[in-house]
């Protein structure tokens, strides 16, 4: 088990539990998992189906709460929170990946990634101005006013990072990001967030089945029945071609 | 979220979905047009009722026999045969009425009147010649009777266009003799056709002195009417008191809760007029409220298989931090747009159809219709309709805030 010093770690679960309660029965999802994850790490959370990743990511990004066990964000207990500052630290301190995209219907690319500034502090005359940087550094500067309709599976998805981008948070959650594209289009999101790791410095947790996409990580964490099975470095990192970022 | 994003958000969760929306507001167009048109067409119903009343002469006074019925227990002072000669003689007496400058008993009955072997069943009208001036009659041929006429009794009458029509098809009737209870009257005057648009109709009408009706005609007594002109319009309700009061005495009447009589000017006429008129928009405006209340209940309907729809849009936009009460505000204002544009429509709709009905009674049919754009109506249709999108947004609005991110995501 590898464990981060514990001033570096941005995400510190500690025995997570997940109940899901369906009448008299309850399906435990996550059963008791602990890890830490640095600043600026690249994780990959792997495991089939039923494995809990999906529920552990769910509750890394404060969309939902878990039954029992700790979970430290960036050193503060997430359970200290009421609603609306859940809802403040979802929209500046994470970004979003999902691998439906969901982009919002019959609006323009600039104007999706703006979204979640609407939600924002931050000033609006900026706003404007950082979801055109966000939207050229995925490298669609020349779609920013196509509708998002227009694009291919690849190009929205590298909407929904810019989207995920635009209030410049510390941690990228992606769930699947590559689940819905061919394996070219999914060459070219993986190399953007790898990038984004590696620049920029953020901090990257990735759910994958797909082990191509889970080796751009630095480190895999396996889930099995709701327990960390395994968790290693990446010994031959994938490192996306760069003639993809375009 | 700042309020004009807000709006720019509704408004394009709108235009995304723009033929449920149209739907959606049919039903509130359908209730503030039925609202808007009733409001419109009862002011101008109202309207054109008081304006006849007010054609009359404001400075008119009419005695009425019998009491207006306040209880089912007085129903039998409704008719009466109170009012006598005596009481236009002490009527007529300057000491107990000072304000009067001219008076008229009417006599009213009906007939049927002949000529050759044409007959038409005719409302008989006595008065004198005042009668003239009240309703402003001005015969297409021939003259009105005057009050020598009156006084003697005379057979001179004047007939309405109806009246002369039926009896004499295409002759002149000027000058010829009709016979009613088997008495000849001759016909000194024919009054132009007045249509069916004002309050009296005299199309149907014989006209003549009410000397000559009680004693030849009707039979009776007494007088269905006394009409009073005041000297003024200021001196009217002084007047109505002093006729109240010499008819009292005239009756040997102590308590005037027991008055055998009533005494009406035009402006209680023009009250009681226009409360009945107001009380039957009233009436229709919450029939159509109905119609109102049932688009809102399609609103619901809609905007909770519209959140159900967008589910996962909600949970994107928790998931991009969107507070509980951002997307309840989004949802909320969905819901009175859809209404207040609905709302808006639907008095544009109304106004416009009352307008088209305007046109055809007053230049079609040739009623004196004016078409009266209902402020208020307009006023009550948009406080409506915004408040319906409120009441019946609300709910569907809070299912959508209250969402958890993750089952909203999860939702294909």
């Amino acid at each position: 088990m590898i464990m981060a010093d514990k001033d570096d770690s941005i995400i510190a679960v500690k025995n997570l539990k997940k109940v899901y309660h369906d009448g008299e029965t309850g399906t435990t999802a996550l059963d008791g998992v602990t890890f830490d994850v640095r600043k600026g790490e690249f994780v990959a959370i792997m495991g089939p189906s039923g494995s809990g990743k999906s529920t552990l990511l769910h509750l890394l990004g404060l969309l939902d709460e878990p039954t029992s066990g700790s979970y430290h964000l960036n050193g503060k207990n997430v359970k200290s929170y009421e609603g609306d500052e859940i809802a403040a630290i979802r929209n500046s301190e994470i970004g979003f990946v999902f691998q439906a995209f969901n982009l919002l219907p019959r609006t323009t690319v600039v104007e999706n990634v703006k979204l979640p500034l609407y939600y924002s502090s931050i000033p609006e005359h900026e706003w404007d101005g950082r979801a055109r940087k966000a939207v050229e550094d995925v490298g669609l500067g020349h779609r920013m006013e196509h509708d998002q309709a227009e694009l291919s599976g690849g190009e929205r998805q590298r909407v929904a990072i810019a989207r995920a981008l635009v209030t410049d948070p510390d941690v990228i959650f992606a769930d699947e990001p590559t689940g819905n594209l061919d394996s070219k289009s999914g060459k070219n999101v993986m190399s953007i967030i790898q990038r984004l790791n590696e620049k920029e410095g953020k901090t990257v947790v990735l759910i994958t089945h797909e082990t191509s996409t889970a080796d751009h990580a630095e480190r895999i964490i396996r889930l099995l029945d709701g327990v960390i099975d395994s968790d290693t470095r990446v010994r031959n990192r994938l490192t996306a071609d760069d003639e993809y970022v375009k | 979220m700042t309020y004009r994003h807000l709006l720019k958000t509704s408004l394009t969760g709108l235009a995304t979905n723009r033929s449920r929306s149209v739907l959606t507001i049919l039903g509130i167009v359908i209730g503030i047009t039925a609202i808007m048109l009733v409001v419109s067409l009862g002011a101008g119903a109202q309207s054109l009722i008081l304006g006849e009343v007010q054609g009359l002469g404001t400075n008119t006074i009419a005695v009425i026999p019998g009491q207006v019925s306040t209880s089912p227990t007085n129903v039998s002072a409704l008719y009466s045969d109170s009012l006598k000669p005596k009481d236009v003689t002490a009527l007529e007496n300057k000491a107990n009425v000072p304000g009067l400058v001219s008076l008229m008993p009417v006599v009213i009955g009906s007939d049927v009147a002949s000529y050759g072997s044409n007959t038409y069943q005719v409302t008989i009208f006595g008065g004198t010649s005042l009668m003239a001036d009240i309703f402003n009659l001005v015969p297409s041929e021939g003259q009105f009777y005057d009050q020598s006429d009156v006084n003697s009794l005379s057979d001179s009458v004047v007939i309405g266009s109806d009246v002369a029509q039926y009896l004499f098809d295409n002759q002149d009737p000027l000058n010829q003799n009709i016979k009613i209870k088997g008495r000849t009257f001759r016909v000194e005057g024919v009054l132009p056709k007045s249509g069916g648009g004002t309050l009296f109709n005299f199309d149907s009408m014989v006209l003549l002195p009410y000397t000559t009706a009680m004693t030849y005609v009707t039979g009776q007594k007494f007088y269905n009417r006394i009409i009073i002109q005041a000297v003024s319009d200021a001196a009217v309700p002084a007047t109505a008191n002093d006729v109240r009061l010499t008819l009292e005495e005239s009756h040997n009447i102590t308590d005037p809760t027991k008055d055998d009589f009533t005494v009406e000017t035009q402006q209680t006429l023009a009250n009681t007029l226009g409360t009945i008129t107001s009380a039957l928009t009233w009436f229709l405006v919450a029939v159509a409220s109905i119609a109102l209340f049932v688009g809102g209940v399609g609103i619901m309907n809609i905007m909770l298989v519209s959140v159900t729809e967008r589910t996962r849009e909600i949970g994107l936009r928790k998931a991009l931090g969107a507070r509980d009460r951002d997307i309840l505000r989004q949802f909320l204002l969905e819901a009175i747009l859809l209404t207040v544009i609905g709302g808006l429509i639907g008095i544009i709709l109304g106004a416009g159809l009352a307008f088209l009905i305007a046109l055809v009674l007053s230049s079609g049919l040739h009623v004196d219709w004016t078409f009266v754009f209902p402020w208020n109506g307009a006023i009550l249709g948009m406080t409506v309709s915004a408040a319906i999108g409120l009441v019946f947004g609300g709910y569907p609005a809070r299912q959508a805030s209250k969402k958890s991110p993750i089952e909203a995501l999860r939702y294909e």
